[in-house]
Formats: structure tokens, C-alpha cells, sequence
């Protein structure tokens, strides 16, 4: 469904901006005028319930489903950009589990992660010309650099299949900072680690100079890293604020936190 | 050009120049099989990009190889290098249209209506009869060779320079962001959206060269059989591509080249063992065009399971263990 680019309603504000934005999958409502800010520098976390709607707030920001109603922007203008498009917009994302390309090497799925920045035109690649040849060599030193950051760089010839789970999480992490974002999304970067290896993903993630927009079940890492929380049930914001306000807030204990809270 | 390219180029050049040495060895028969083989080659090596690394399959590359058969065959005769350079370009132009409906279509869909192009050149040879002439096809009137060289032995430079072009872009390409950003689309159609790789145009790209290909071999066919027909673009002749980039190895420009090889040996070997049997002259007719591919199926379906990785696999592997 296309919708006429609409200005935003308030004036315009840096960073990810959702107004009231409606997803339908047929007859169930998946996002409910959802609202929602990411200013710049901020880490901003998705929690809710399984089912609450939590990837498809990812999965519009992306392109992937087109909203029924409402306004997302990205730093005041509308953000209408298919998939393959988000990367030149600064936004960079990774996926539940790991979807790194089985049958590139890690360096070369880094090197994929760079696209938006790859110009080497098909004549000059199918003639290999010097220019080809140079910009290859930088994709590759960036990518190397990358890797390095993440700690993973002696993987850099492997196989994805080959290595560990909390290795190729790191690798699509670096895949999705090699297109140097100004907006992370994670989806659920925790999943699947250990505790020492969340303990320094949180590191990681407040180390991180972009904006961050993360959906975790893991609240130990939410609350460590999240500058602000939003909370889904059933396709609806039941709550927004620091995460101590969240995790105080009755409403949110409630819908989901529940136990936890309470004891 | 820089180091990658310069390797390509003197290892291409090597390879070439020791073909043509080799045609000095070889009979004229021989030298004929060695040309087929390269003019196959220039097919296969195209299609086991697309399939290989890009992860689409075409059933349609007999078809596209005809359009740059066609071309030749309809251009004047005179500059063969620019006719043979106008049936890339119409392949082209034809593998653009085909992969535009391709890069929307997934599998067997894909399958179905590269295989429907495949029936459309009989159809159209037919039906614009009095271009095509039909069934009967039209005839080529290459340049004659050199006097200094024989024609078969100039014929199998000839198809020897196309492959050996063939190669070396398409080397040049796999190295480069485009065989990177083919494979990221095979292996992962979100991640690779995601990644900033537009799925569709990269799909769309990896068809058109490799239908480029496939007019260059095309080509090549006409200016070595001096002669143009639907039958020898036939179904068969794109099932037996798609034999032997699997057979080969898939993905791999090596064994795209074995599998050009097997493409003109192995009839050829069959033919001595069928004439060998008693049959009757008869049964011996039947055999003839239907035993070869009858044997490449069953090839097929054994090196999947056996071997996934093809001839070329076996032979890596082999080597690594001399080592």
C-alpha cells in the first residue's frame, strides 16, 4: 500500500522518529499505533512478550512490511526505503540467529557488510583494473579492522560453519557495523550466549558510538545497556521510560516482567 | 592493471597458448573436438556462475546460445569478430529480459520458464520461416582460413580466443564485489537486502553475463558448424549444460571446463563402444542420440550423491592428499 510521504506531524527531530504506526497481517492488528524514538547516540531497547510484536517493529523500520498507517522518519524526512536501501541511509541491521552467507569466508562476509561503500564499476571489476584491485584492498583492510574490534579477527578465513555460535554472532555484528550505521538494530543479540559473552556484548554495545535499537529477552542486558525502554504487549506501547522507571512501572510488571520483579 | 588481474591475464594467456600448441598435435577430427569443447566452454563456465554462484537455474542457456548462432548466421559475413561481438550483445539483450522475469521466480519456477524458452526457438525458427528458414536452418559463410594454417586448426584458435576471453572476465569477476555479492544473494536473500545488495539487479547482472556467455558460445557453434539449426539447440542441449557445470563442479570456472570436455568425449567415447557391439543398424540409429545423455543423467544423479562436488571436487581433494 503506498502512502503520500506526509510531513511529520510535530516539526521535524533527529534520529528514528514512529508516529502512530499500524501494521495489519491480515485480520490481526501485529502493531497498534506504535510510537516510538531513537534520538541519536541513544540505545533504545524493544521488550515485550513473545508475539508482541517486537520484530515487526524492526521489520517496518526495514521495509520488509508495509505499514497500514502512520509516519516513520529518520532525522525529520520520511523513511520509506526498501530493504537494500537502508544501508545507504546509515541504518544496519542484524537478524535473529546468525544469517551470515554459508559460503563466504567471515573476512568476506564482512566485506559484504560494506556494500554501500563498494563503487568499483563492472567494466573496471571484469577487467580487473588497478582501481578494482585497490578498492578490493580496502574493503578487505576495513573488514580485517573490523574483525579486529570484535576480537574475532583470526577467524578471518574461515568457513562461518566452522566456528562457534558466540563467533558468528560477533561476525554478524561486524558485517552489520561494516556499513558504519548511524542506526544498530539488533535483533536479539543475545540469544544463544553464555553470560560472560553477554557480559561483553554489553560492553560492546555501550562502546558503540551510533544509535542503538535493540529487541532482547535478556533483561540483564537491557537494563545494563539501554538508555531508554519501550515496552510492547499485544501490538500496543504499554510503556516507555528509563529502564529503572520501566521495571518500576505496575502496568509493565504486570504484562510481562511479572516474577521477576516481584522477587 | 594490477596483480589479481595480471595473474588472471598470464595465466589465461598460458592456458591459451598451450592449446594452440596443442593443435599443432592434434588430427583435424581432434582439433574439431577441441574447438567444441572451447565454444561449450565459453557456455558453461557462464552458466556455472549462475547456478553455482548465484544460486538460479536456467534450463534456457541452449536457447540463448541460439540467439547468438542466429546472429552470426543472419549478420554478413565479412568482419566475423564484430558479428561474433553483435551475438553478445543480442544474448544480452535476451538474457536481460529472461532474468528480469527470473530474478522474481524461485526454484522450479525458475526452472519452468527458463525451460519454456527453451521451446520457444523452434516455435520462432518455424514460425519467422522466411528468416530462419525452419528446421532446415541457415548456413555460415565464415571467413575462410589463413593460408598458412589449417582450417580446423584455425578453427579451434578461434574458438580457443573466445573461451580463453570468457575466462579471464569472468575470473575477474568472481574475484571482485560482483562474485561477492552474487554468492551473499545465494546464500541469504535478507541478509543480503540487508546488507545494502540489491537482490534483484544482482540476480539480474549474474543472468546477463552469463547469457553473455552462452551468446559467445553460441557464436562459436555457428562459425564451427558453418551452419545454424533449431535441433542443435535443442531441450537436450540445455540439459546437457546443465549435466555438465554439475558434472564438472559446480561453481568452479575448472570444472566448467571438465565438464566442456566430457560434452565432446563422452558421445564420442560412447559412439566407439556402441560400434563395437553387435547391433543391428536399427537399434544402433536409436542408441546413437539417445545413449549419451541417457548416460549423463545417470552420471548426474551419481556424482550428486557421490560426489557433490564434481570432478573438479575429486581432483582437489586429490591433490590435497598428495600432499
Amino acid at each position: 500500500m503506498e502512502r503520500p510521504p506526509s510531513p511529520e506531524p510535530s516539526g521535524p527531530r533527529a534520529g528514528l522518529v514512529l508516529r502512530s504506526v499500524t501494521v495489519r497481517f491480515g485480520g490481526l492488528l501485529a502493531l497498534d499505533e506504535v510510537s516510538l524514538h531513537v534520538a541519536p547516540g541513544a540505545v533504545v531497547g524493544v521488550i515485550g512478550p513473545n508475539g508482541a510484536g517486537k520484530t515487526t517493529v524492526f521489520n517496518v523500520i526495514c521495509g520488509f512490511v508495509r505499514p497500514a498507517a502512520g509516519w516513520l522518519g529518520l532525522d525529520g524526512a520520511p523513511l520509506t526505503a526498501r530493504p537494500h536501501q537502508l544501508a545507504g541511509l546509515g541504518i544496519a541491521r542484524t537478524l535473529q540467529g546468525v544469517g551470515l552467507f554459508e559460503g563466504l569466508t567471515v573476512l568476506e562476509n564482512v566485506m559484504a557488510g560494506a556494500t554501500v561503500s563498494a563503487r568499483t564499476p563492472f567494466a573496471a571489476a571484469a577487467l580487473a583494473l588497478p582501481g578494482s584491485e585497490r578498492e578490493e584492498r580496502r574493503l578487505r583492510a576495513e573488514a580485517l579492522a573490523r574483525l579486529d574490534e570484535l576480537g574475532v579477527a583470526a577467524h578471518a578465513d574461515r568457513m562461518p560453519g566452522t566456528l562457534p555460535y558466540p563467533v558468528r554472532k560477533r561476525v554478524a555484528l561486524a558485517r552489520a557495523l561494516a556499513a558504519n550505521p548511524r542506526l544498530l538494530l539488533l535483533d536479539e543479540p543475545a540469544g544463544g550466549l553464555g553470560p560472560e559473552d553477554v557480559a561483553e556484548l554489553a560492553d560492546l554495545i555501550r562502546g558503540l558510538t551510533c544509535s542503538v535499537m535493540l529487541v532482547e529477552h535478556h533483561m540483564d542486558l537491557v537494563m545494563a545497556v539501554c538508555d531508554e525502554l519501550v515496552v510492547l504487549d499485544f501490538g500496543r506501547v504499554i510503556a516507555t521510560g528509563t529502564p529503572d522507571a520501566v521495571r518500576d512501572d505496575p502496568v509493565v510488571a504486570e504484562a510481562y516482567l511479572g516474577a521477576e520483579v516481584t522477587a | 592493471m594490477a596483480r589479481v588481474g595480471l595473474r588472471h591475464l598470464t595465466v589465461t594467456i598460458a592456458g591459451a597458448s598451450a592449446l594452440v600448441g596443442l593443435t599443432y598435435l592434434l588430427d583435424p577430427f581432434r582439433n574439431y573436438q577441441l574447438a567444441t569443447a572451447a565454444a561449450y566452454l565459453c557456455a558453461t563456465a557462464g552458466l556455472t556462475l549462475l547456478i553455482g554462484l548465484n544460486g538460479q537455474v536456467s534450463l534456457g542457456h541452449g536457447a540463448l546460445m541460439a540467439t547468438g548462432a542466429y546472429t552470426v548466421a543472419l549478420l554478413p559475413s565479412g568482419m566475423l569478430l564484430l558479428s561474433v561481438a553483435a551475438a553478445v550483445l543480442v544474448a544480452t539483450l535476451a538474457g536481460a529480459v529472461v532474468g528480469v522475469a527470473a530474478a522474481r521466480l524461485r526454484g522450479p519456477y525458475l526452472a519452468g520458464v527458463t525451460l519454456a524458452v527453451t521451446m520457444v526457438v523452434p516455435a520462432v525458427t518455424t514460425m519467422a520461416d522466411a528468416v530462419f528458414h525452419g528446421d532446415q536452418g541457415l548456413s555460415v559463410a565464415a571467413p575462410p582460413a589463413p593460408l598458412w594454417v589449417a582450417p580446423e586448426r584455425w578453427q579451434a584458435w578461434q574458438a580457443i580466443a573466445a573461451a580463453a576471453v570468457t575466462l579471464f572476465v569472468l575470473a575477474n569477476l568472481l574475484r571482485s564485489r560482483f562474485g561477492r555479492e552474487w554468492r551473499a544473494v545465494r546464500d541469504d536473500e535478507v541478509a543480503a537486502q540487508l546488507a545494502g545488495i540489491p537482490v534483484a539487479r544482482t540476480q539480474v547482472l549474474a543472468f546477463v553475463v552469463s547469457a553473455a556467455c552462452a551468446g559467445l558460445g553460441g557464436a562459436m557453434f555457428a562459425v564451427l558448424a558453418q551452419s545454424v539449426s533449431p535441433s542443435t539447440f535443442s531441450l537436450t542441449l540445455s540439459l546437457y549444460l546443465l549435466l555438465a557445470v554439475v558434472v564438472g563442479g559446480l561453481g568452479s570456472l575448472a570444472g566448467a571446463a571438465w565438464g566442456a570436455l566430457l560434452l565432446v568425449l563422452l558421445p564420442d567415447a560412447i559412439h566407439s563402444v556402441t560400434d563395437g557391439l553387435p547391433l543391428g543398424p536399427d537399434l544402433a540409429q536409436r542408441l546413437t542420440g539417445n545413449l549419451p545423455l541417457a548416460v549423463f543423467g545417470l552420471t548426474l544423479v551419481l556424482v550428486v550423491l557421490a560426489v557433490p562436488g564434481g570432478l573438479q571436487g575429486l581432483l582437489v581433494r586429490a591433490v590435497r592428499r598428495l600432499r
